[in-house]
């Protein structure tokens, strides 16, 4: 019997019903647990997939309906910057997998710092878009009662900012909150917290940074790359 | 416990992520005219479905995760598909002269592309 088992078991007074510390008494193993705390994730990502879905649905729209505005306002965002910023993110995703993988394999040093780097990444991804939203800012680019822009579909073109700003807010605002999930999930790591039997928060902050990992990878070529060569006169 | 993949293999799908990014970014500054559109789409679910696959462990999940992720495609289809299909259909039997390719033609403006055609023909044929 594991040290944690036994110690455990003390606690109940019931050696006979040892368990693992972290298997809840509702559950029968902690392959169940886990399992179930898999599906509950996936059923909140699946009710945000709904989420962002909504607003990529008007983009479709509005797109179809104000294809020239879209090629305009497309063509004002850098493709360099969101480019590098699509190549930390997935980068993130790639050391929060390892992270999770030490987690996996009871590497507790390993578990920090991925996750160290994983927030490291999330952060240069912010700044990089403080930048691009700043620099939106200046050209008076922002929608609303002062937005400024020279063309021919300038009410349009305020239609695909606003949502720029929309999908991209509240992306970036997701990794906010990933970022400070993280934090959280790197403190348990370092004091201790999980073993190879039990690390399912890890495993689900990983789901869920990899999620906004993939809104990105969409976000990135619909709003950044797809209309780039239509440019009308 | 469960399945535990090798670093190697995360490498590999890192690499892979960054292949599919550098042909979506090449796909992007060439003219293909109305497929610049859905082949930008079809990399970036295919990106999405090799994150899903092995960074979020679907692959070595059980029957019910892949079934539950999967009904997440069934959700989007609803909200997509009704949608599309009452928005992308207007005008096909109204307009005078078929369609527009959106199947609704939005003016603003009175020099709206299109305003002055729409205007001139309507003494002739039936209108609706």
């Amino acid at each position: 019997m594991p040290e944690a088992v036994a110690a455990h078991a003390e606690a109940h007074g019931h050696p006979a019903h040892a368990h693992h510390p972290a298997l809840q008494h509702h559950f029968e193993t902690l392959e169940q647990q886990k399992e179930a705390s898999v599906l509950g994730m996936w059923i909140f990502i699946i009710q945000e997939v709904m989420f962002f879905g909504g607003l990529l649905l008007a983009y479709f729209l509005y797109r179809v309906w104000y294809h020239e505005a879209w090629v305009e306002g497309s063509n004002e965002l850098d493709i360099l910057l969101g480019g590098i910023n699509t190549v930390v993110l997935i980068g993130s995703s790639l050391t929060m997998a390892l992270a999770v993988r030490s987690a996996q394999v009871g590497s507790k040093k390993g578990t920090v710092n991925w996750l160290i780097v994983t927030m490291v990444l999330g952060l240069v991804f912010l700044v990089i878009k403080f930048f691009e939203y700043k620099h939106k800012y200046d050209l008076n680019h922002i929608p609303g009662a002062n937005f400024v822009f020279e063309g021919p579909h300038a009410p349009q073109v305020q239609i695909f900012i606003s949502l720029y700003f929309g999908l991209t807010g509240l992306h970036a605002l997701h990794m906010v909150i990933g970022f400070v999930l993280l934090s959280v999930i790197a403190w348990m790591a370092h004091k201790d917290r999980f073993s190879p039997e039990w690390y399912t928060p890890v495993e689900m902050s990983g789901l869920y940074w990899h999620f906004v990992d993939i809104v990105w990878i969409f976000l990135f070529p619909l709003l950044y790359l797809v209309d780039r060569t239509h440019r009308l006169g | 416990m469960s399945h535990i993949a090798p670093v190697k293999s995360y490498v590999t799908v890192f690499g892979t992520l960054m292949v599919l990014t550098t042909i979506t970014v090449a796909a992007a500054f060439t003219n293909l005219g109305s497929l610049n559109f859905p082949v930008a789409l079809a990399i970036a679910i295919t990106k999405a479905t090799v994150v899903i696959l092995f960074f979020m462990h679907v692959k070595y999940s059980s029957k019910l995760t892949k079934f539950v992720v999967a009904s997440c495609l069934f959700f989007l289809a609803c909200l997509f598909g009704l949608t599309f299909t009452d928005y992308l259909s207007r005008g096909w039997f109204a307009s005078p002269r078929g369609t527009t390719m959106a199947g609704t033609q939005v003016t603003v403006g009175p020099d709206a592309p299109g305003a002055a055609e729409k205007a001139a023909p309507a003494e002739g044929g039936p209108e609706h």
